[in-house]
């Protein structure tokens, strides 16, 4: 497969909205270890609120306008620190996508950069930082060293997923220098970063939806 | 969970439908979610806005009224109110004297009212942001997301809100809002945890013989974990940590109208010296009772009167709560002319009355 089109990646947003769903507790533990025990809580409200707009969503004109209604739906929704954001996330990743109606991995790759970049800007963390950074940062280089390699679609989210999960599990060993999760300093050594964790399982997301 | 609640979905709207019954003052809109006054802004007065996660009643919601908060924007329980309710919350009070947004230094809070203030900015409403980061348990702002803003929210609300009332303009607002925050230091302890009704567990385990120095509003560890103690020490302890607090210097990330985006500026608060005049605040975390405040007062003003600090105000009772906490925090702003000034002015809210 070469390119993703506005169907499969509604999929994926009804994909991701389940996967929330499922781990609304989980990421609500991870969350209570180091943080305020509301981030599993926030994202299966933000996500479901994108899964009730998926009739509106699928009609959208092309993929910009999907991942800005899909970002604003996520800032309003979410609250907290997640809210802006993922919300900025989509909204970045729109911005490069005017009148695309399908993706190829040099789409993908683009608006995921600009999406990150914009979520370091708003949320001033670098990696290293114990924050869903972990994980999005080393995922663009992943589809930048997939489109040198030529890979497929499919081939890239596969080795996208592994890079995010490395990521992920990555926060576990790093001590927690943003958000409410810094004040622990030291004590915030090994438990997994629940910011990361959502952002592995929204990726995983997308590839179990695009198969 | 043993708690006064219906659905746990319907803490936030029925608590707002509550106060709405209970003060006739106020209005409450809940598509987005935020509280104003009843009566409309005077024309061209700037209008005063906070807001933040819900749990730490009578804050920011209490407050709204005459000589203090113009609206406010609860969150749900612990969590930031998001942009779309701080902007449209903004339009419906505004009238032609700018909006200044009050931002207690939580990462959430701090970013959802970014946004608020840009997309205002982008449509020609002046909109400034102040924080308040003043507790003084965060030693360290390099490796953390800062100090933490919470009992100073209180004493800068009253102070700029009356400010505000009597024709500041939005600089000058903004001004004073940062004199407070830089006079301001903070630091609360708690007794037990507390329990958010969506979670329907406590926040963090504390055995009973142990305290928790240093907490913050939503249970964030703080300094250290002790045996418990005498009333006495532990006011000792909080005290101390405020009046030998040094120089801290933080940088802030605020509006820029010239260029139109966020400008660096740094913000030092000097450490308290004999001879101050302070306002002092000893605020219940939500379950402890008025009586342990006033042992907690009394050795505040004992310790203060020795080093000679005199506490020329005061406010002792629940009024930024953690819930169903038991703990407190104290607070110490030094006053000077202008914020005694606005201090003393007429204040009529749900959670603060006085000179009417």
């Amino acid at each position: 497969m070469k390119t993703i089109n506005i169907s499969q990646l509604i999929k994926w947003l009804e994909k991701a909205a389940l996967v929330m769903q499922e781990n609304k507790d989980y990421l609500t533990k991870l969350d209570s270890d180091i943080g305020d025990a509301d981030h599993g809580f926030n994202m299966e409200r933000g996500f479901n609120k994108v899964r009730e707009k998926l009739d509106e969503l699928s009609n959208s004109k092309d993929i910009a306008s999907l991942f800005k209604n899909t970002g604003m739906t996520l800032i309003s929704s979410i609250g907290g620190a997640s809210g802006p954001l993922y919300g900025t996330l989509f909204l970045q990743a729109s911005m490069v996508l005017k009148d695309k109606t399908e993706l190829n991995l040099i789409d993908l790759k683009n608006c995921l950069e600009n999406g990150v970049n914009g979520v370091k800007l708003r949320g001033k963390a670098s990696v290293g930082d114990k924050t869903m950074i972990d994980v999005l940062d080393p995922a663009i280089q992943s589809l930048s060293d997939s489109l040198n390699a030529n890979l497929s679609i499919n081939e890239a989210l596969e080795n996208l997923v592994k890079v995010a999960e490395k990521g992920m599990t990555s926060t576990t060993d790093l001590i927690a220098k943003k958000g409410r999760a810094s004040y622990l300093g030291e004590r915030s050594i090994g438990h997994q970063d629940a910011g990361a964790t959502s952002s592995y399982l929204i990726f995983k997301s997308l590839k179990e939806a695009i198969n | 969970m043993k708690k006064l609640i219906n659905k746990v979905e319907d803490v936030i709207v029925e608590q707002m439908q509550g106060m709405a019954a209970a003060h006739p003052n106020l209005k409450i809109n809940l598509e987005p979610k935020y509280i104003v006054r009843n009566e409309a802004t005077k024309k061209g007065k700037v209008v005063i806005i906070s807001g933040g996660g819900s749990g730490h009643e009578p804050m920011h919601g209490g407050f709204v009224g005459e000589g203090m908060l113009d609206a406010a924007c609860p969150g749900e329980v612990f969590t930031s109110p998001t942009p779309d309710q701080m902007y449209e919350c903004a339009k419906a009070v505004e009238n032609g004297g700018g909006v200044l947004f009050l931002v207690k230094n939580y990462t959430g809070d701090v970013m959802n009212f970014e946004m608020a203030a840009e997309m205002l900015n982008s449509e020609g409403i002046e909109t400034q942001n102040i924080l308040i980061d003043d507790d003084v348990a965060v030693k360290d702002s390099l490796y953390t997301a800062g100090r933490r803003g919470v009992g100073t929210t209180v004493i800068m609300e009253k102070i700029v809100g009356a400010a505000a009332e009597a024709g500041y303009n939005l600089e000058e607002c903004a001004k004073l809002a940062r004199k407070v925050n830089s006079r301001g230091r903070s630091m609360g302890m708690a007794l037990t945890s507390c329990t958010v009704p969506a979670a329907g567990k406590p926040n963090f385990e504390i055995d009973e013989d142990e305290i928790e120095i240093g907490v913050g509003i939503h249970g964030e560890p703080g300094r250290k974990r002790i045996a418990h103690t005498s009333a006495d020490e532990i006011t000792a302890i909080l005290t101390n940590a405020i009046l030998e607090d040094e120089d801290y210097t933080r940088d802030l990330n605020e509006w820029d109208i010239e260029s139109s985006g966020w400008k660096k500026t740094s913000l030092t608060s000097e450490s308290f010296k004999s001879g101050d005049k302070m306002i002092a605040m000893v605020n219940s975390l939500g379950s402890t009772p008025v009586s342990e405040l006033y042992a907690v007062y009394r050795k505040l003003d004992e310790i203060c009167t020795e080093k000679k600090i005199s506490l020329v105000r005061n406010l002792v009772g629940a009024y930024i709560t953690a819930l169903d906490m038991q703990g407190c925090s104290v607070t110490l702003v030094r006053a000077d002319e202008e914020i005694l000034k606005f201090w003393d002015s007429p204040v009529n809210t749900p959670g603060l009355r006085w000179g009417k």
